[in-house]
């Protein structure tokens, strides 16, 4: 498999680590509301097909990337920095562009 | 003794003698056979015995598809099981052994067996010692009492229990093109990609490339095909563009056309060559792929069909083109099809006798009449044979009329001599890697097999893989697919022109002749037609379930000659057309791959290791190094005839009477900075961080956002923004991680910067009643004094002229502080701190001593935070703030995570004075023989000089609960039973006075 790091380029998934469920919402840091939690923590989709996945470019440049993958293919539709543009990482690669 | 060496022709070199032993014999070969071809040369027919019946067995196939002759490789102390021994290339002193047979091969005493034929059925081992069986021997103790000899009766190889000392490599590749197989086909392809300027990767599992122009004697371009294929190699080889992989197997397909291949790189050297690896494990990826991987020819299943000297047609064809070998004198051709009959033409033209060629099919077509009669066989159409004679050998076969259509035999039997059958039930394409891609196979009625379907990625086939079983097609497509592969459109000069005998390439469908006898489908797992019906009549209609019950197509060659003659079989049982009945879905490996190419760098001398900066100082010095991880650390620093534990008990009452210290430069180390930094620690924490003063150092506690301990350790306050957090050496990687992933996915606001520094500083720790008169010693630029240095106090200096940082903080309970400076300067730092202690009697103290004083005073490290406790099963709940949230703060309430039983940290007194073990369980009962009712385990144990007493820290039920209560560890696997005290944690100095000082 092939993750298109958007500031790094295609890498193999062997540079990758994969860091969870891209849906999960962290509820308030406050909030005591046990269900939220409990399902920020175990519940999952688990869809066969398109998954919204959080990956790291753990052998990389280590920033966490928003993944679109298909369960059932492998098929990567989106790659992009979990922060948006405001990441170190995204702002060097703009800064790389004329 | 029939079968021999040709005078001529073949890939081998007569001039160059081998010498090599089989069970024991010496036996002499050339440069270019294989073990199977070497040792048919010599005469020798009986190869092994069979899985389960033991039945003597002899060569089916010349290639990696080989059932039956599977050898075990000697290399010195290391025995490589399950060879066949096709894929051998033999070398001077090669030394191999066959399998499966006791006391040896040629009388084996399993062979009777074969006469409770009826016993060792589909099935028999579930039947009879799994049911419920009454009595005495009655289900699993049964089958657990049994097990022992069965495995000895059937099985394979045994693997050995020397350390593989070969190395191993992985490969990264890039190629536009990758073409599997080096056939007509596959070079016709390379050939044509690299004329596009592709890079280009070439791999053939076999030494030689060329596929079937090496034995086919066809002629190509006016040339012997063998010829043509040199020529074209050569070609290939002078491009730089073209990278050739022979031995190597391409054995997985993956996403995004990544392919897996094992290049066997020097099995077929006597020597390596100095740091050159046994095996190559290729990580290649393609733009795209050729698959021109050929196709295997089926066995027919017949009555006696795996007696020594029945072989499939081609593999004798191979043997007397490829290595000059006949594999018999008079020979018998059994087949349904026409390809057989190049094969007889072969063997007649390399000197064999063909007795007769029969044929199942009423009426051979003009054209395959004339070739048996150019190889002055009797042709008998529209006949079978029905039975094989002979016991090691083959010495003759019966044959009778047989009406294909019905599948009904009539007529006498009559007797034929003969001491070689060759069998032909047609061809299956090798589709296994476009399977592995995600293909469905797709039956073509024509060719009774299975052909590749659509690409589901990017690959192109060619040649005898898409059922193209001619080399006029396999060039044409091989071209064409090159060209495609590579991306070219031009339409160059003309291909090369093919002289070779025609025929049908459609067999008759045709897979058993049914006999009285046995009729093998899986040679290998000696898996019969009679099992595969006995099956479809105890129910199993599956095919998937069919092959778990029988076992058929399951042994190391994975049914590459069965499958398809077993799945018609179950067809004709259920009375449903062959792909109705289905395919099995082919995986990875094609072929055995092992495990030390998988492995590779893990392993051996590539594996990477981490160094601390004092690391030479240690060895220097007498340690003992200890891997921890990829860390190597200082165990003990043995004294000459010490045993482990009196040096580390020596290590540790110095350290408590006067000094000890130990490298703590693998402890992970963090830098957190920016104007939120103390925030963010704060939320990471469970305790506060923000009210820690600069100059300040404090004990921090992380758990999981489940609630759960994660990760221990202290947090230095260099500056307003600029924190230097410590972790555990085990969990350095992951709390990094964690750290980045709450500041890049949780909390982008906030403005912190985290860096990993671990390998930037080099860390000493030095305790004990005299460690502050030994810094006063020899630190300059800074007070060490109790007002400058508190407990927890950070001061910055200079040792022998090198900056260091001090913090006064303590694991061993002593009074203690833990000296960093750069990396580089470590080893500088470090001598001159012994230097400094020597008047003091400062003793360097490793691993175990380090332990045993964390164990003396009750602190946790990842034995105990293992993932499963909390910080109230660590009595850590002193440092779970109330007044803020923090990463877990909402989950670690729950119900589970707070009831009583929970196991709770505690500390272990043997009160027989003897050892205790990590991993012993605690129990209640004194009930040594049946030990029951766990109630926790040990995590850490030692001697202790402070107590005199072998004591442990353990998670015990109840925990605080039980303390001066008494109980049991137990041990069995250790024979260690005995009672002990549960006592608290803090075994020793509980107030900390001494630390504090
Ligand atoms: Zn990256």
């Amino acid at each position: 498999m092939l993750i298109t790091c958007p500031y790094c380029g295609p890498r193999d998934v062997i540079e990758f680590t994969y860091q969870g469920d891209g849906n999960r919402e962290r509820p308030d840091p406050a909030s005591q509301n046990f269900e939220a939690w409990n399902a920020y923590v175990y519940d999952r989709l688990n869809p066969a097909g398109d998954h919204n996945e959080i990956w790291q470019h753990s052998g990389g440049c280590r920033a966490h990337l928003r993944v679109v993958r298909n369960t059932l293919t492998h098929e990567i539709s989106s790659v992009a920095f979990v922060r948006g543009d405001h990441s170190s990482a995204a702002r060097r690669k703009a800064e790389d562009k004329p | 003794m029939s079968p021999r060496r040709t005078d001529t022709g073949g890939r081998i070199d007569r001039l160059k003698t081998i010498r090599f032993t089989f069970d024991g014999v010496a036996y002499t070969g050339h440069g270019g056979d294989t073990l199977a071809s070497a040792l048919l040369a010599n005469g020798v027919t009986l190869f092994g015995r069979s899985f389960k019946y033991h039945r003597p067995r002899g060569l089916l196939s010349a290639g990696v598809e080989e059932p039956n002759a599977l050898v075990t490789v000697l290399k010195g102390e290391v025995r490589e099981p399950n060879i066949p021994a096709t894929m051998v290339e033999i070398h001077d002193g090669l030394s191999a052994v066959s399998q499966n047979r006791f006391p040896s091969l040629t009388w084996d005493i399993h062979a009777v067996n074969q006469l409770g034929g009826k016993i060792l059925s589909a099935g028999f081992y579930y039947k009879t010692f799994m049911g419920p069986v009454i009595g005495p021997l009655k289900g699993t103790r049964f089958w657990m009492f049994c097990e022992h000899f069965i495995r000895r009766a059937a099985g394979l190889g045994s693997a050995g229990s020397a350390k593989d000392p070969a190395r191993y490599e992985r490969m990264n590749a890039f190629c536009d093109v990758l073409v599997v197989g080096s056939g007509p086909a596959g070079l016709m392809a390379a050939k044509a990609a690299a004329d596009q300027g592709a890079r280009v990767v070439l791999a053939d599992l076999e030494p030689r490339f060329g596929g079937s122009g090496n034995w086919s004697g066809e002629t190509i371009d006016g040339a012997p095909a063998a010829e043509w294929v040199r020529r074209t190699v050569a070609q290939l080889e002078a491009r730089d563009n073209v990278r050739l992989l022979p031995r190597t197997t391409v054995w997985g397909y993956y996403d995004n056309n990544t392919l897996a291949a094992l290049e066997r790189v020097s099995d077929h050297k006597a020597q390596p060559a100095k740091g050159e690896p046994r095996h190559r494990y290729w990580a290649i990826r393609a733009g795209s792929v050729v698959l021109a991987t050929g196709a295997f020819e089926r066995p027919l299943v017949f009555p006696g069909n795996d007696r020594p000297g029945v072989m499939l047609a081609h593999a004798a064809q191979r043997y007397a083109n490829e290595f000059g070998v006949l594999p018999g004198q008079r020979v018998v051709v059994f087949t349904n099809n026409d390809s057989a009959y190049r094969s007889a033409l072969a063997l007649k033209q390399a000197g064999a006798a063909i007795v007769a060629i029969i044929d199942v099919r009423p009426q051979p077509s003009a054209e395959m009449s004339a070739l048996a009669g150019e190889a002055e066989a009797e042709l008998l159409s529209g006949h079978a044979v029905v039975a094989t004679e002979g016991g090691k050998a083959l010495s003759g076969l019966k044959v009778q009329r047989f009406d294909m259509v019905a599948g009904a035999l009539s007529g006498d039997a009559r007797s034929v001599h003969a001491d070689c059958l060759l069998m032909s039930g047609g061809w299956s394409p090798t589709i296994h890697l476009a399977s592995q891609a995600g293909a469905k196979a797709e039956w073509n009625a024509a060719r009774q097999a299975f052909l590749p379907p659509k690409p589901t990625q990017n690959w192109i086939g060619a040649g005898a893989f898409t059922g193209s079983f001619s080399t006029v097609e396999a060039i044409a497509e091989g071209r064409a697919a090159g060209l495609a592969a590579a991306g070219g459109t031009g339409t160059p000069a003309a291909l090369p022109t093919v002289e070779a005998t025609p025929g049908d390439q459609d067999p008759a469908p045709v897979f058993e002749i049914k006999g009285s006898g046995k009729s093998f489908v899986d040679f290998q797992h000696d898996v019969t037609a009679e099992d595969v019906r006995l099956a479809h009549r105890e129910g199993f209609v599956s095919v998937e379930h069919l092959k778990r019950y029988t076992t058929l197509g399951m042994a190391t060659d994975q049914g590459k000659s069965s499958n398809i003659p077993g799945l018609a079989i179950m067809a004709e049982a259920l009375g449903k057309p062959i792909p109705e009945v289905g395919t099995t879905r082919f995986r990875p490996p094609f072929a055995p791959v092992s495990i030390g190419s998988l492995a590779a760098e893990r392993f051996g001398d590539l594996k990477p290791e981490r160094l601390t900066p004092m690391h030479d100082w240690h060895l220097a010095n007498g340690a003992t190094m200890y891997s921890a991880g990829l860390w190597y650390r200082p165990m003990i620093y043995g004294l000459s005839g010490e045993t482990v534990e009196q040096a580390y008990v020596r290590e540790a009452k110095a350290t408590r009477e006067s000094a000890g210290m130990v490298d703590v430069s693998t402890l992970g180390k963090i830098a957190v900075q920016g104007p939120d930094a103390a925030a963010f620690l704060d939320r990471v924490y469970t305790n506060m961080f923000s009210t820690l003063a600069v100059g300040k150092a404090r004990y921090g506690l992380m758990l999981r956002e489940d609630g759960f301990a994660f990760d221990d350790g202290t947090t230095w306050r260099l500056g307003e923004q600029d924190f230097l957090m410590t972790t555990t050496t085990a969990n350095a990687g992951k709390v990094m991680q964690h750290l980045e992933y709450f500041l890049d996915v949780i909390w982008p606001e906030l403005k912190v910067h985290v860096t990993s520094v671990t390998d930037e500083w080099a860390g000493a720790a030095i305790g004990g009643p005299k460690a502050r008169q030994i810094l006063a010693a020899c630190v300059t630029g800074t007070a060490v004094d109790n007002a400058t240095l508190p407990f927890m106090g950070i001061v910055h200096g200079e040792i022998s002229g090198v900056p260091v940082m001090i913090c006064r903080l303590s694991f061993s309970g002593e009074m203690a502080f833990e000296v960093y400076s750069g990396a580089g300067h470590g080893t500088h730092v470090w001598e001159a701190l012994v230097e400094a202690g020597k008047p003091f009697g400062l003793v360097t103290y490793g691993l175990e001593a380090l332990g045993t004083m964390r164990i003396e005073k009750g602190h946790v490290t990842g034995a105990e935070i293992d993932g499963r406790t909390t910080a109230r099963d660590l009595h850590l709940d002193w440092m779970l703030s109330k007044k803020k949230p923090f990463i877990g703060s909402a989950m670690m309430d729950r119900e589970g995570l707070v009831a009583s039983e929970r196991l709770e940290l505690v500390g272990l007194i043997a009160l027989d004075n003897r050892p205790l073990n990590g991993g012993a369980h605690i129990v209640e009962e004194v009930d040594e023989a049946n030990p029951h009712g766990s109630i926790g385990h040990i995590t850490a144990c030692c001697y202790s000089p402070a107590l005199g007493k072998h004591i442990a820290l353990a998670l015990v039920k109840g925990g605080k609960a039980r303390h001066g209560t008494r109980a049991h560890v137990s041990d069995p696997l250790r024979n260690r039973f005995g009672p002990v005290e549960i006592v608290s944690n803090h075994f020793y100095d509980p107030e900390g006075t001494r630390m504090h000082g």
